[in-house]
């Protein structure tokens, strides 16, 4: 099952790394993984999003916490959270696509952020599933270059995250 | 008065009462070394290949339960500590590697002698630090220490370049350290605590399981009274030799692929398992899924959280500080029973019979000759010419696994191996650290022609300092534990664990200045250890036992079988 874990780390040289190589040495998956400093420009937030069975999950918080950088983690899919990612997307844009293009950057609520004559470069942001409801409703040869960010995740409420 | 970043490294030693350093000078290093040869207080120690200076200040720790530090230069130096490293984190040792590094400017330009510290030793460190301003040095040092001794312990690295040594500032060594990202729980949940005596006074057939945090944690005293009060038997793992009393009628031998019948028994058929300080290790449970096949509610100490639940589901887990969690279930049990309640005693009174049967078969015995030297004999001579009371370092194959099952260890910190990485060639190197930190003590290295070649240059280290080691090297001609394998899984077919071409390892020792005796008859055995520890005892004797070629270590448990699924001897095969 698909989880989305944040950790609040120090922002430190080489604490990005030793996530990853965690993730790497002890056979995790990662999906996506986005990371930022915070307001407060000692700490790091990260998300990662992992899939595993729950015991898998529950050693991937607890390997996560036994990182001397890690100041907190938490599994954002253990209650009500919101999900975020951004893409950016190069299409075709040309003859009658060109109006199509528009409509479908519209129904997805994307916006257009740059054009060419034959180009568009629309912005879309959405959880995953949104996006890629996006990618597949397009015409696969229509699309010139993607780039997506990887989710971000906060939870719902009053809930924080936070030293 | 502002110090150099060389001497305030040395000021930090010697403020955290370092005594001894195992390291090798090169490049990087030098002005460090050039402060450490303008003082007194930190002695050094010149080992022959940085393998062993790690290995040494590791042995140094696990026998006194300080921290080891050892000091190399940059690139080949670390990557030569690397595997003493991994062999300290893989048994949580607490340890200080100091590194040079190429000055902050070379870094990333491949300079001459440069290796990425820190991404290398990532995997195989409690944690680790790259120094790029001296006025960092000495709070990183300290943070350092503080790492590697509190918590799950193990080896800190600190990598320092060499401008940073020369770089000039004010020295302050801090008090204290406070990190917001590491706060390790000492105190277990009282909920939980009392949870478990529940489980505990109701169990019917109790069984305690001991580790190694049980000798890092220094709560042998705790178990042992732990243990007294319920009349429960107790297991200790490879790594938890000596946490529980061998003497006593309790304990029932080490558990797992070469653990005693009874132990096996006893670990798969309970119904209540209280794990202190051990981590369900694959050596020690064998199968998982066979394990899980008899019901038992499992109660788990440990300082680690990761360490629970982790290969086995357990019932009560309790994070905290192994001896201050066991303290406070002591505190508590006198309480209840003071109070009258008491532990199933009919129930436990069937348990122990049942035990005691499976005791009966005596599964650690062997056939003794007059012809041959059976290395488990040359183990039982050890304890009783040494009156149980040496510290045992051992090397890796059959001679550990005969050293754990032959010399039985009523104290802690008194049995030294590497028990999870499994690293041959640490024995010799790790006596010297025990030797270091124990003067005058008695110190046999258990080995094997095999692993004492793989550190044999450390001789020289020995003559240098005068280090009095009795090397037992069990020499039977083969890679032991390899052949053992080849015969039983392998068809017999022996590929590459025949080693040929042997030193003559009398001539060897004496080579280095040391004594060699070698011993070829039973009847030598116990007179050449005698005069190892009499009349050599302050020369390290190197004594070349030629042992019976084709023994096995029994009981086995194949990888990948279950705890009970055990061949008892070779009859079973």
């Amino acid at each position: 099952m698909k989880h989305i874990v944040s950790i609040l780390m120090e922002n430190e040289p080489g604490a990005l790394s030793r996530v990853v190589g965690l993730f790497s040495a002890r056979g995790y998956n990662i999906e996506t993984l986005t990371v930022a400093p915070t307001e407060d420009r000692s700490l790091s937030r990260m998300t990662v999003v992992t899939s595993g069975s729950d015991e898998v999950i529950e050693q991937i918080t607890k390997q996560l916490n036994r990182l001397i950088d890690v100041v907190k983690v938490v599994d954002l899919t253990e209650s009500p959270f919101i999900e975020r990612e951004l893409m950016l997307i190069k299409v075709r844009a040309t003859g009658k696509e060109r109006e199509e293009m528009k409509r479908m950057a519209d129904i997805f609520r994307g916006r257009i952020i740059d054009v060419t004559d034959r180009t568009y470069t629309i912005e879309l942001t959405g959880d995953g599933q949104k996006l890629d409801a996006f990618i597949d409703a397009l015409d696969r040869a229509s699309i010139l270059e993607t780039v997506r960010t990887g989710s971000s995740g906060i939870a719902r409420g009053e809930r924080v995250l936070k030293v | 008065m502002e110090l150099t970043g060389a001497e305030i490294v040395v000021r930090c030693l010697q403020e955290e009462g370092v005594e001894h350093v195992f390291g090798y000078p090169g490049g990087a290093v030098l002005y460090i070394y050039d402060a450490i040869f303008n003082q007194e207080k930190v002695r050094h120690v010149l080992v022959r290949h940085e393998q062993a200076a790690a290995h040494a200040a590791d042995g140094y720790a696990r026998s006194t339960g300080k921290v080891g530090v050892c000091l190399v230069t940059s690139g080949p130096g670390v990557t030569n500590a690397v595997t003493g490293i991994a062999t300290a984190y893989t048994d949580s040792i607490p340890m200080v590697v100091l590194t040079g590094q190429v000055p902050t400017h070379a870094i990333g330009e491949d300079a001459f002698q440069e290796a990425d510290t820190v991404g290398i030793t990532r995997p195989c460190v409690k944690h680790n630090f790259l120094v790029k301003d001296v006025r960092d040095l000495a709070v990183t040092i300290k943070k350092a220490f503080h790492i590697a001794s509190t918590g799950r312990p193990g080896p800190v690295l600190v990598d320092i370049p060499k401008d940073v040594t020369r770089a000039q500032c004010r020295f302050e060594y801090p008090k204290t350290v406070s990190m917001r990202s590491y706060n390790p729980v000492t105190r277990g949940h009282q909920g939980q605590i009392k949870k478990a005596l529940g489980l505990i006074l109701t169990a019917e057939r109790p069984m305690i399981y001991a580790g190694g945090g049980v000798v890092l944690a220094n709560a042998s005293e705790e178990l042992n009274r732990f243990a007294e009060l319920l009349d429960f038997p107790v297991t200790t793992t490879l790594m938890g030799l000596g946490g529980y009393r061998s003497s006593e009628r309790k304990w029932v031998g080490m558990p797992g692929m070469h653990g005693t019948y009874e132990a096996n028994m006893a670990m798969q058929h309970c119904d209540v398992l209280i794990g202190i300080g051990a981590r369900f290790d694959d050596r020690v449970i064998g199968n998982p899924k066979h394990f899980a096949q008899n019901p038992r509610r499992i109660i788990h100490l440990d300082i680690d959280p990761s360490s629970i639940s982790k290969r086995v589901r357990v019932d009560v887990p309790i994070v905290g500080d192994v001896r201050e969690t066991l303290r406070e279930m002591i505190a508590l049990l006198e309480q209840t029973l003071a109070a009258g309640q008491k532990t199933n005693a009919a129930a436990v009174a069937n348990w122990w019979k049942q035990i005691d049967e499976w005791r009966g078969r005596n599964c650690l015995k062997y056939r003794s000759s007059d012809e041959v030297i059976k290395p488990q004999s040359v183990v039982q001579k050890l304890w009783e010419v040494t009156d149980g009371d040496a510290f045992v370092t051992s090397d890796v194959g059959q001679h550990q696994m005969w050293a754990a099952q032959y010399y039985s260890f009523d104290k802690p910190r008194r049995w030294i191996n590497s028990g999870g990485l499994g690293t041959m060639g640490v024995g010799l190197p790790f006596a010297m650290g025990v030797l270091l930190a124990n003067p005058g003590a008695k110190v046999a290295c258990i080995t094997g022609e095999g692993s004492i070649q793989m550190n044999i240059q450390e001789l020289s280290t020995c003559r240098q300092y005068n280090l009095p080691v009795k090397i037992v090297n069990l020499n039977n001609g083969y890679l032991g534990m390899v052949r053992q394998w080849q015969q039983i899984e392998y068809g017999s077919r022996y590929s590459q664990s025949y080693v040929d071409a042997l030193p003559d390892f009398v001539a060897l020792a004496q080579a280095y200045g040391h004594v060699g005796i070698r011993v070829e008859r039973p009847k030598d055995v116990e007179p050449a250890l005698r005069e190892a520890f009499g009349k050599y005892k302050d020369r390290l004797v190197f004594l070349d036992f030629i042992t019976d070629k084709t023994e096995n270590v029994w009981p086995m448990v194949q990888g990948g079988k279950g705890l009970t699924e055990m061949l008892l001897g070779s009859e079973d095969l």
